[in-house]
């Protein structure tokens, strides 16, 4: 794997807060749930003895034994029927599968047991799983192993699904959706894993549904997830220069999603991007925009933009994938293209 | 065992396959009258295998089903009144009315679910299995399957798995021949006693019309899987007397097949059985109509009951609504 390998920072004694990678955020909140909770196992490909396919296990299964940390076959159909299972059996097992476009092979054991079992069997059990599961492009991975496939699961009533940005959120969100009774679909950025953040010693619960203010403004609102995140932050920063402010809420979770942080940012700036790598085609921009224009079309100033990746499946060559995938200037360009539109006049597509 | 012992065993389980045989009967009827909505598919032919294999079960030991699930459901012991009051979609259903016959569950005693999806409780049995090796809690989880299932590739995935890891699970499959509409010659190349020792799992046949050569069967093999000796492949050969659902013309299907599948039919075998027994026909006709009784009794409830609180519902997607907006 092209990735850097995680790197243990040591903390210093009484220190509250410590520069760690993502990746290895994840991990930590891995050992701390399995530590806190005996019924908390992992399993997936690669996880036990491999340490992961992106190291994010790595450790685990010298910490807590082979009972605990299993490494699976290829087979995500089993893998993930098997944590449905185990989770009405009584455990809180972790999956990993190893790139979101492998969640194709596992959608019946997420779609129609997982995220069903509570409600079709009246209220008689939960389905306390997390699937842990990569997605997004930037690896030249290609076109099987680069797709951002959220909005999918987001659909299902039934499912969970949170996409952190940073560290502090990664290893924050994990441990809520460990603890969480209902599936949680947990996606991780495959370029983040060697991001640097600060991470508490004593990190502070985050809620699933309550996004964050990643940088306040006045003149327009970005809404971004995951590794978008950090592109809204640069647009942000470059608009600033020119002396507009820009708003950048990080949802955190798309299922559920913050409505309440959306609108009221939406009634101090009246102009909304959503921006996110997955393609923009009936994804997680179009519920946003549709939901905003519903509830607040009085106070929009402009038509909400969505910037995502284009229509077509992720290519492999640099250029190509480049291309294809958003970034900072395509939100950018968005939010000059919302400052600038006037009442009837006509965007074009 | 003790020939008095012999009896009340066999009457026992007798018993529990004419409640499996009477009920499906009066679905059948409930249907017709247009009383319960959607699919219905039935059992009867089959009773033999949930109740032979069940028997051999406790109470903290798993199922997991498949769309022709009221046997097994019965046989693992649900409550009657609310098996009824869920097929006829009331408040009052094991489900509360939102799953109907293909999701009958009661998980108080270890019954994960009818099933939709074909193989579909495989991977649940699976993952019940890992939870028992896991916690120690000396169960065993039965993964009920039709033939139909073998030509899924998670059955392959789940056969793996489970051998991998000598998890405590039964693979019960019913083999009534019949994959919905298709004969098994023309859904399957191979055989599951074949397919069985390919990933070292032993596989025994069974006929799946004696009850006692299934309990027998079971006795044996759930003890294995218990043991520690991983999982076991228990394939009972049986007849689907009804159709793939209520309804289905089986045009797909000649008189001489029908008439082979009423000739095993597990009720008159083990009759034959107990009548040689001793016991007379009387007394059978006596547990019949005690069990019609208990029927009658809880279709007359299911009748009574509510229709489901759709708020209820509606609030229930989740078990803990997380802030923010879900749709």
């Amino acid at each position: 794997m092209p990735l850097q390998p995680p790197m243990y920072i040591p903390r210093h004694q009484g220190a509250r807060m410590a520069e760690t990678r993502y990746g290895m955020a994840i991990n930590r909140a891995l050992a701390d749930a399995m530590q806190a909770d005996a019924s908390v196992i992992l399993f997936g490909e690669d996880v036990a003895a491999p340490g992961g396919p992106f190291a994010v296990t790595r450790g685990l299964l010298a910490k807590f034994g082979p009972e605990r940390v299993r490494d699976t076959p290829i087979s995500e159909a089993a893998i993930v029927g098997a944590a449905v299972g185990a989770a009405l059996g009584g455990l809180k097992p972790v999956v990993e599968i190893m790139f979101m476009d492998f969640m194709t092979l596992a959608m019946d054991a997420l779609v129609n047991q997982a995220a069903k079992a509570h409600f079709m069997f009246g209220g008689q059990c939960s389905v306390p799983m997390v699937v842990r599961t990569p997605h997004g492009g930037g690896l030249n991975a290609g076109p099987q192993h680069s797709q951002c496939l959220e909005a999918w699961f987001a659909h299902v009533p039934g499912l969970k699904v949170v996409v952190p940005s940073n560290p502090a959120d990664a290893y924050a969100l994990l441990r809520t959706a460990i603890a969480d009774p209902d599936p949680v679909v947990f996606v991780e950025n495959k370029t983040l894993y060697s991001l640097k953040g600060e991470l508490a010693d004593a990190p502070q619960p985050v809620a699933i549904g309550c996004a964050r203010v990643a940088q306040d403004g006045s003149d327009a609102t970005v809404v971004a997830y995951g590794a978008t995140v950090a592109s809204a932050l640069k647009a942000a920063a470059s608009l600033a220069a020119e002396g507009i402010a820009v708003e950048v809420i990080d949802l955190r979770s798309i299922q559920p999603w913050d409505e309440c942080a959306v609108l009221a940012s939406v009634s101090k700036t009246r102009r909304l991007i959503v921006a996110h790598e997955a393609v923009t085609a009936f994804g997680v921009g179009a519920e946003i925009a549709a939901r905003v224009s519903e509830l607040a079309f009085g106070e929009l100033a402009a038509p909400v933009l969505r910037v995502g990746a284009d229509f077509m499946p992720i290519p492999f060559a640099r250029s190509l994938e480049r291309d294809c995938l958003p970034g900072e200037a395509d939100i950018t360009a968005a939010v000059r293209r919302s400052l600038s539109w006037k009442p009837n006049a006509r965007i074009k597509p | 065992m003790q020939p008095e012992l012999k009896q009340q065993e066999l009457l026992s389980l007798y018993e529990t396959m004419v409640l499996i045989r009477r009920s499906e009967e009066r679905l059948s009827r409930l249907f017709g009258d247009g009383e319960i909505p959607g699919f219905l598919h039935l059992s009867i032919g089959q009773e033999a295998v949930p109740v032979g294999i069940c028997a051999e079960l406790q109470a903290a030991d798993t199922v997991a089903s498949t769309h022709r699930g009221h046997g097994h459901a019965l046989a693992k012991g649900v409550d009657l009144r609310g098996f009824f009051a869920e097929i006829l979609g009331r408040e009052e259903g094991l489900c509360r009315g939102r799953g109907g016959s293909i999701h009958v569950a009661d998980l108080r005693v270890g019954m994960l679910g009818a099933n939709g999806i074909v193989g579909g409780g495989l991977s649940l049995a699976l993952g019940s299995a890992l939870a028992h090796q896991v916690r120690r809690s000396g169960g065993v989880s039965v993964a009920f399957f039709g033939d139909g299932a073998m030509a899924e590739g998670l059955l392959h995935e789940c056969l793996n798995l489970a051998s991998l890891w000598k998890l405590p699970l039964v693979f019960a499959c019913e083999n009534n021949g019949w994959s919905e509409f298709s004969p098994l010659s023309k859904q399957f190349a191979a055989r599951l006693g074949t397919l069985g020792p390919a990933f070292s799992i032993p596989a025994e046949l069974v006929d799946g019309s004696d009850v006692e050569a299934v309990r027998a069967a079971a006795c044996r093999i759930i003890a294995l899987a218990r043991g520690g000796d991983g999982p076991q492949i228990l394939e009972c050969k049986t007849f689907r007397w009804r159709g793939h659902y209520e309804g289905d013309p089986q045009k797909y299907r000649d008189a001489g097949d029908l008439a082979d599948a009423r000739s095993r039919d597990p009720l008159v075998v083990s009759g034959a059985k107990l009548e040689a027994m001793g016991i007379g026909a009387d007394r059978l006709r006596a547990l019949e109509r005690a069990v019609e009784a208990r029927i009658e009794e809880a279709v007359a409830a299911a009748r009574l009951g509510r229709e489901p609180e759709y708020a209820a519902a509606a609030a229930d997607v989740y078990t803990q609504a997380s802030g923010g907006a879900h749709g």
